[in-house]
C-alpha cells in the first residue's frame, strides 16, 4: 500500500494516510460489486434503460438529486460561492425548487402517461422525428461534453490536492463507471447514485460544522469576511441586486428571476433527460410526482455542504484564491476551495471520506450522463434512424456498448477541454445552448394543441442557433459587425458589468424567447395536427391521471406547498 | 425496491458502507487521540464522534434493511 501511495502522490497539498486510501479502495470495490450484482436484473430494455419502472419515490427522488450532484457541481459551486458569495445559492433555491416542483406536479403526468422513455421520445410523439432527432443529437453532444468537463474538473483537483496523476484519475474513475453502468444499466446507476448521495453528505458535512465552530457561528463568519474583503457584500441574496454594479456577480434581479428561475432552471429540471430519466423510473404516477418534490427538500439543503464552505473559505483561508485563468505557480484557484477546506479540518480517515465524497460526486454525475446518453442514442437515434425492428435484446446489447463508447468519448472530451482556459464559464453556456430553447419547445407542445410539427422543429433550431450566436458574439469569437464584445455583452446581458454567469442567464432567456416567438410564427402559417393524434400529449386533451386516494401527508401537492414555504422563508432570512 | 424483482434494498448497501467507514474512522480517531493531526480544531477529535455516528447509522440501516426483511 505504501508503494501505491508513493506512485500516486508527487507534489501535493495533503498527504493520504493508509486508512484514507483504504476508504477510497473500499468505495470502488463496493460500486463494482453492486454493478455486477444488479446485472442479473437488467435483462430487458425496460429494465436496462428504465430500471424496470419500479423505483419508490424516495429512491427516484434521491437519484434525481444525486445525478445532478456531480464533482463539477460540488467543486464549481463552492468555487462560485468563494467568487460571488451567497448569490451562488440562487442556483439551488430559486434556480431549482420552483422548477423541480413544476416538473413533479405539472409536467410529470405527461411524461409518465405517454410512457415515453426519454424527453426526445416525448418530442417524437408530439412533433415527429424532426424536433426529436434535433433534440436527441444536441442532448447526446451535451452529455458527453458535460461528462468530460466533469471528469477533467475532478482529475485536476486530484492532481493539485493529492498529487495524483491526471491520466490515472481519469481512467480509473471512468472505467469503473463504465463497468457498473454497462452491467446493471439504470438499476445500477440509480443504486449507486443513492449510495453516493449519502456519501457526499457525510463526507462534506464536517467542513461547514467545523468551519462555523472556528468562526463562532454565522455572525462571526460574516464579520471575518467583511474584515478580509472590506466594502464587498458576499452575504446578501437580493438586497444588492437592484443594480448590476452592486454585487460581485454583476447581476440584476431580472437575470435571476427571468433568466435563471423561469428559463434556465425550468429548462434544466424539466427537460434535461439526465435528471428526468430518474423520475421516469418511478413505479407509479404518485411516486413519479412525489420524487421531484422530495428531491426539492434535499436540493434546498445542498448549499450547506457547497455554498457554506465557499463562504467559510472567504472567512478563514489565509490566502486569496484566484480565477483559473490567472493562477500562477503556487496559487490556488476558486475551484479548489472545497478541497482546501477539507484539508484544513480533516485528518486521516475523515480526509479519505471527504476525497471519496468528491470521487462519488464525479461518478454520480458521469453515470447520470452516460446512462442518459445510452438511452437517447439507442431509443431516439439508433432505433428510429438506423435499425427499427430489432428484438429487445439487441437494443439492450446496444445500450451496453453505448455506455462504454459514451465513457470513452467523454474521456476524449476531458482531454479536449484541457485546452480551454476557463472551463466553468462554458458549462452554464452549454445549458443555454441546448436546454433553454428545449424548454420553450416542450412547454408549448404540452400546453397548446395548435402548435405544429414544423413549428416545434424550427423553433428549437432557431433557439439553439440564437443561443450559440449570442455566446460567440459576447466572447469575441465571431466577426463583430462593428461592435466590441463588451458592447455585445451590454446589449444581450443589459450591462457591461455582467460577469460570466450573468451573461449566461440572459443568453438563456433570449434563446428561449427566440424559440417561443419562432414557434408561434411558424404555427400560425402551418396546419395543426388533429386532436385525436394529441390525446395524452397536450394538457387540454389529456384526462387527469388517476391516483390512489391517500391522506394529506402522502400527497405530492402538500409537500410541494411545504417546499415553497421553506423557499420563501430562506429568501427572507438571507435577503 | 422491486415488486417484480427480489433485489437487496439499496439502503442495506448504504448501511454496509457506513458501518465499514464508521469503524475505520472511529479506530483511526482513537489511535491518533494522543498525537492529533496538524489540522485546525484537531483538539475536538472529530474522527472519533463522526466515526461513531457513521457506525451507529450503518448498523441501524444494516439491521432495518437486511436482505429478506423489506423491499425498499
Amino acid at each position: 500500500m505504501t508503494a501505491i501511495l508513493a506512485m500516486l502522490q508527487t507534489e501535493r497539498l495533503v498527504k493520504l494516510a493508509p486508512v484514507d486510501l483504504a476508504i477510497v479502495i473500499i468505495y470502488f470495490a463496493l460500486v463494482l460489486l453492486i454493478g455486477f450484482y444488479l446485472k442479473r436484473f437488467a435483462k430487458t430494455g425496460e429494465d436496462f434503460f428504465m430500471a424496470g419502472r419500479e423505483m419508490t419515490a424516495w429512491v427516484a427522488g434521491l437519484a434525481f438529486v444525486s445525478a445532478n450532484l456531480g464533482s463539477l457541481e460540488l467543486l464549481g459551486w463552492a468555487g462560485s460561492a468563494y467568487q460571488y458569495g451567497i448569490l451562488a445559492a440562487h442556483w439551488y433555491w430559486i434556480g431549482a425548487i420552483p422548477a423541480m416542483l413544476f416538473l413533479g406536479l405539472v409536467m410529470m403526468p405527461f411524461y409518465y402517461i405517454s410512457k415515453t422513455h426519454s424527453v426526445p421520445g416525448y418530442l417524437q410523439l408530439r412533433y415527429g422525428t424532426g424536433a426529436s432527432g434535433l433534440s436527441a443529437i444536441t442532448f447526446a453532444i451535451m452529455t458527453v461534453l458535460m461528462s468530460g468537463v466533469n471528469m477533467y474538473a475532478m482529475a485536476v483537483v486530484m492532481k493539485v490536492v493529492l498529487g495524483w496523476d491526471l491520466n490515472f484519475s481519469i481512467f480509473v474513475s471512468s472505467v469503473t463507471v463504465a463497468i457498473y453502468v454497462a452491467a446493471g444499466g439504470l438499476f445500477s446507476a440509480i443504486f449507486n447514485e443513492v449510495l453516493q448521495f449519502f456519501l457526499i453528505w457525510f463526507g462534506a458535512l464536517l467542513v461547514p460544522i467545523l468551519g462555523l465552530i472556528e468562526t463562532g457561528g454565522w455572525k462571526g463568519m460574516v464579520a471575518r469576511i467583511q474584515q478580509n474583503f472590506p466594502g464587498q457584500d458576499f452575504t446578501h441574496m437580493w438586497s444588492n441586486m437592484g443594480h448590476f454594479q452592486d454585487n460581485p456577480m454583476g447581476m440584476h434581479w431580472t437575470g435571476i428571476v427571468f433568466g435563471l428561475g423561469m428559463v434556465q432552471a425550468m429548462g434544466y429540471w424539466t427537460t434535461d433527460f439526465l435528471v428526468v430519466q430518474r423520475v421516469l423510473s418511478a413505479k407509479d404516477i404518485r411516486s413519479a410526482k412525489l420524487a421531484p418534490v422530495l428531491g426539492s427538500f434535499f436540493k434546498m439543503a445542498v448549499p450547506l455542504i457547497v455554498i457554506l464552505p465557499g463562504l467559510l473559505g472567504l472567512a478563514v483561508l489565509p490566502m486569496h484564491l484566484v480565477p483559473a485563468s490567472q493562477a500562477q505557480a503556487g496559487q490556488f484557484t476558486y475551484n479548489e476551495v472545497l478541497p482546501l477546506m477539507l484539508a484544513r479540518y480533516c485528518g486521516p480517515g475523515l480526509l479519505g471520506l471527504g476525497i471519496t465524497a468528491l470521487v462519488a460526486g464525479f461518478m454520480a454525475g458521469m453515470a447520470g450522463n452516460v446512462s442518459a446518453f445510452a438511452t437517447v442514442w439507442t431509443y431516439d437515434l439508433y432505433r428510429p434512424f438506423i435499425r427499427k425492428d430489432a428484438p429487445d435484446s439487441h437494443y439492450v446489447s446496444m445500450g451496453r456498448w453505448c455506455t462504454l463508447i459514451g465513457v470513452f468519448i467523454s474521456i476524449g472530451t476531458a482531454y479536449l477541454v484541457m485546452g480551454f482556459a476557463s472551463i466553468m464559464d462554458y458549462v452554464q453556456a452549454l445549458f443555454g445552448f441546448f436546454i433553454a430553447p428545449l424548454f420553450g419547445t416542450v412547454l408549448l407542445g404540452m400546453m397548446w394543441k395548435r402548435v405544429t410539427k414544423a413549428a416545434g422543429f424550427w423553433g428549437l433550431l432557431a433557439g439553439t442557433v440564437s443561443s450559440v450566436t449570442m455566446f460567440l458574439l459576447m466572447h469575441g469569437k465571431l466577426p463583430m459587425f462593428g461592435r466590441s464584445s463588451e458592447q455585445w455583452v451590454s446589449l444581450f446581458a443589459l450591462s457591461p458589468q455582467a460577469q460570466g454567469l450573468a451573461q449566461d442567464m440572459y443568453q438563456s432567456l433570449w434563446s428561449c424567447v427566440t424559440c417561443v416567438v419562432v414557434t408561434l410564427l411558424v404555427t400560425l402559417v402551418t396546419k395543426p395536427r388533429p386532436d385525436s393524434e394529441l390525446v395524452g400529449l397536450v394538457y387540454s386533451l389529456t384526462e387527469k391521471a388517476k391516483e390512489e386516494k391517500v391522506g394529506l401527508l402522502r400527497r405530492p401537492i402538500f409537500w410541494g406547498m411545504a417546499a415553497l414555504v421553506i423557499l420563501v422563508v430562506l429568501q427572507i432570512i438571507f435577503w | 425496491m422491486s415488486e417484480k424483482h427480489e433485489i437487496i434494498p439499496v439502503w442495506f448497501f448504504v448501511g454496509v458502507l457506513f458501518s465499514i467507514y464508521g469503524a475505520l474512522i472511529f479506530v483511526s480517531g482513537l489511535l491518533e487521540w494522543s498525537h492529533p493531526p496538524n489540522t485546525v480544531l484537531a483538539n475536538l477529535h472529530a474522527p472519533v464522534w463522526w466515526g461513531a455516528l457513521l457506525l451507529v447509522l450503518g448498523a441501524v440501516y444494516c439491521t432495518a434493511f437486511r436482505p429478506g426483511r423489506y423491499k425498499a
